[in-house]
Formats: C-alpha cells, structure tokens, sequence
C-alpha cells in the first residue's frame, strides 16, 4: 500500500487557544479512517487544514506525494462539508446542476459543461439511487437523501480520497445506515475514505482505521486496536460502547 | 402607444434600460442567495460621493463615481481582511464616508444641485448618446463576466467552502464580484438614480426566487422580469407624466408582492387539497 495523506507535526490554534497540538500521522491508499473525537477536540478544523480550507500554522500537509501549498490535483479530491442540513430550502438549484459542480475541478476556463458530462452526472446519481429526482430542487430532498446527492456531487469526478464531515447530521436511522453502507461499497471499489463524525459507536462498524482526537492524537491505528483500547477510550465518549459488533 | 418609440430619447431609454436591467438581475440574483444584497446601497452611497467630486472639477459624473464605486468597494473588502470589521460595519464606514464628502461638496458650491438630483434619482428621458454607449458597454461587460464564471460564480453561492476544495480561486471571485456590483450600479445611475439603484439588484431577483426553479432559469426569470418592468415603468412614466425611476421600483416591488401572494395561496391550495 502507498500513502495518500501525511499529516506532519501539524499545530494550529485561534487566537491564544491551542486546537491542535503535534498531529502526526499517514494514511494509505484505500484505507477507510474514522475521525472521531469528543465536540471541540479539532476534528473540522484538522479537515479544514487538509482541505486548504484553512491555511496551515505549523507542519506540513501531503496529498498525493504534494505539499498542499503546491497541490493542484483538486478533482482527485472529493468533499462532503457537514452543513449539508442548512441547504436554504429555497435555493435555486437542481439536484443535477449541484452535482455537476463537482466535475468543475476537472475544467479550464471557460468551465463549460458538455453532454458528456451530463452523462457522468446521471450516472453518479445511479449510484446513490437517486436518478429518478435529477430535476427536483435540492432544498426539497430530506437530510439523507441531500447527502446523497452531496456523495454524488463529490464522487462524479471519480476522487481518489473522499472527504466527509459529520455527514449524517439530522439524517434519520434508516438513511444514516444506506448512507454507511454505500461509503462502505465506495470504500471496497477502491475510494479512500476520511470520515469525520462524533457518532463513534456507529462508525467503528464500518471503518478500517480509527483517529482518536483531543487536540492531540490519543490514537491511531485499525479498528480491531482500537477496539482491544476500548476501555481506555471510554471515559473520553462517556462510556459510549466504541466496538458494536461488525456483523 | 407605438409612436414612443419613433422618439429619440425613449429609444435610448429603452435601450440602456433593457442592457442595465439584465445585467442588474444577473448580479443581483448571486448577490441576493449571498446575501450581500445591501452592498448596492453601499456602493450607490460612495458613488454619491464620486458624482459631487466629478461635478466639482468638471469631470463627466459617470466617470467620477466608477473611480469612486470602484476604489470604495475595493477598500471595503481590504478593511474587511486587513483591519478585520465584518462586512457591514466596512461597508457603512467607507459609503458613509463618501456620502459626506459629497454632501459637503454639494453643500460649498451650491450651484449644481439640480444635476446632483437627476443621479440621485434617475432620468433616463434625459440620457446623452455617449451615457449611453457607456451604460451598454459597461452592461455588456458585466454580463459578458457573469456568463463566463457562470459555473465558479454558481459554486461558491451555493457552498464557499466546497468550492474551496475544487481548486476555485474564491479570494478572487468575491473580488470580481464585488467590482462587478460597482460598475452595475454606477451603470444604473441613470436609469433610476442612486437612491433606487439597488432595487434593480434586489427586486428582480427575488422575485426569480419566488418560481422555485433551477439556477439557470432563476437567472433567466431575474432577467426577463427585470427588462420587462424597466420597459413597462418607462411607458407608464411616458405616458401618464410619473417619475421614470420610482414607476420602474414600485412595478417591481408590486410584481413582486404578486409573486409571493400567489405563491402563498398556491401553497395554501396546494396543502387544502392534500389534507
């Protein structure tokens, strides 16, 4: 396996308040990792950093064998930010033309969208099961079914890393399980995946590697390590049971 | 009813209203989902400021308020990322400023305070062949830009952060979106005046917003609303003797306000027939 992300002796605080201290770590291809970490342990903010979103303080970021400050290889990149549940209902946009702003990395200017991309559009759709909708209003969707067009929208330029910040937030138990499941098929078809979420019990069903985050790394490794330093992490999720049965 | 547009002065009204309207509308619909629909009256405050000083030194006033809407809105975002004030406060202390400058020319020389009111307030019956040829040009401009970033533009309003992540320079595209508000406005001086300018960014838009449709076709809407009621409130000032720039607002405000009442019974319809 090869490694896809480094995070470097990464430092970043606002103002005088440290939020992350000394994050060091490599994720490899393929990997499905689960960052998890009580509210306000920097988890956003580690996504942020690695995104671009915010600029780095301290340490180094590579993507892809690049430093961040010269990555230029977007559409290899895929993003699902965790507002997804505060899309303006009255936001004028088609489920196909939000999805179509995620081949927007792959053009040059002018971007101008083709039938061929349309073709793509359709298709990352079909694989969320949502290509009967592709003319509906996104602000019409419910909170799981947004998410999904949101995968779509970040999986239509084919990313080699996915990238998904507390996505299931105001989502119902139901659409939360499709939604693991089907990042758990992209995960098998080869799609690296970071996933950002507070629900620990849910996501350790579903992960390979876990990072634990407090400000500092309090862990990293497979999920199965993990699970034998349950008791040892419990007290961080109050007692949270961390290792449901994967089954 | 057709023999107005045998008149010069109305083709020219025509003309310039329909180009400034749709460039208007564009803007105005990513500004509105934005919600940096006030930073028209912003703009239209400083470019008061660049009207008196133009006056003052005899330069042509359109010009004095480009320079002045263009370095004012620029300064707003540089006070907003250097001296770190939120957007309002940045937008109120530049325009404010530029308002006094040009209430303190106007007041030292008295002498053109009727031309400070027709850019105060419009008078698009009056506009000069060159104002005009400024106005297209400058209109065109804009909606040229707005076609060309369609996408990055569409982008960044629906998610900034996201549009981040697909390599679009937002830095650069709130700039550009920030002189294109300045040029629109100072563009629609004429047609309904400073006062009023930013009407013609609002209105228009959401009143688009009130079809619940695709982005492409709530620009489309924004467009064809905006040049039909310019046209509109041009005739009905033409004929029954009303101020051109307050007909053009209150046909808006009033499609508007039709749009959203019949909105709302539809929906009460709509949820009747459901229960």
């Amino acid at each position: 396996m090869s490694t896809i992300l480094e995070i470097k002796d990464v430092n970043f605080g606002y103002s005088n308040t440290m939020v992350l201290v000394d994050i060091n770590f490599k994720v490899e291809k393929g990997d499905f990792v689960g960052l998890i970490g009580p509210n306000g342990s920097g988890k956003t903010t580690l996504l942020k950093l690695i995104l671009g979103i915010l600029p780095i303080q301290e340490g180094k970021i590579i993507i892809n064998g690049k430093s961040l400050t010269d990555f230029s290889e977007w559409p290899k990149i895929g993003y699902v930010p965790q507002k997804a549940t505060s899309i303006e209902s009255q936001f004028p946009a088609t489920i196909r033309e939000v999805v179509g702003m995620g081949l927007l990395s792959l053009k040059s200017f002018p971007k101008i969208l083709t039938q061929k991309d349309s073709e793509r559009v359709s298709a990352a759709l079909k694989t969320v099961n949502m290509d009967t909708y592709s003319d509906k209003r996104i602000g019409e969707l419910s909170g799981g079914q947004q998410q999904r067009v949101l995968i779509a929208k970040a999986m239509v330029s084919k990313p080699e890393i996915l990238f998904l910040d507390e996505p299931t937030t105001g989502v119902d138990q139901e659409s939360q399980k499709q939604f693991y499941d089907l990042l758990a098929k992209l995960n098998s078809q080869g799609t690296t995946i970071i996933l950002v979420s507070h629900d620990v019990g849910r996501i350790t069903k579903y992960v390979t590697k876990i990072a634990s985050l407090n400000q500092k790394l309090e862990f990293y490794g497979t999920h199965t390590d993990f699970c034998s330093h349950d008791k040892k992490h419990k007290h961080v999720y109050h007692n949270h049971d961390l290792c449901l049965d994967r089954g | 009813m057709l023999d107005i547009l045998t008149y010069p002065f109305m083709q020219k009204a025509f003309i310039t209203g329909i180009f400034v309207a749709i460039a208007c509308a564009l803007l105005g619909t990513f500004l509105v989902l934005r919600r940096y629909a006030l930073i028209g009256d912003g703009i239209a405050h400083i470019s008061f400021g660049g009207v008196a000083t133009g006056l003052l030194f005899n330069i042509t006033p359109f010009f004095g308020a480009l320079i002045f809407a263009l370095i004012g809105s620029l300064g707003i975002l540089k006070l907003k990322d250097k001296a770190l004030i939120n957007g309002d406060s940045a937008i109120g202390i530049i325009s404010h400023a530029s308002l006094g400058i040009g209430i303190f020319i106007a007041s030292i020389a008295q002498g053109f305070n009727v031309d400070i009111l027709s850019y105060l307030f419009g008078s698009i019956l009056a506009i000069k062949t060159t104002e005009l040829l400024m106005s297209v040009i400058l209109a065109v401009i804009v909606i040229v830009i707005i076609l060309l970033f369609y996408n990055d533009l569409f982008y960044i309003t629906f998610n900034e952060e996201s549009a981040k992540t697909s390599g679009i320079k937002v830095n650069l595209l709130n700039t550009l979106l920030i002189v294109l508000t300045a040029i629109t406005i100072v563009t629609s001086m004429r047609v309904v005046g400073l006062m009023l300018a930013s009407a013609l960014i609002i209105l228009p838009a959401v009143s688009a917003l009130q079809f619940n449709t695709s982005f492409k076709k709530t620009l489309i809407i924004a467009s064809v609303i905006a040049s039909s009621t310019v046209c509109l409130g041009l005739i009905l000032s033409y004929a029954y003797d009303f101020a051109t720039s307050g007909t053009i607002v209150i046909i808006n405000a009033g499609v508007f306000l039709l749009l959203l009442l019949s909105k709302k019974c539809g929906s009460i319809v709509k949820s009747s027939w459901h229960g």
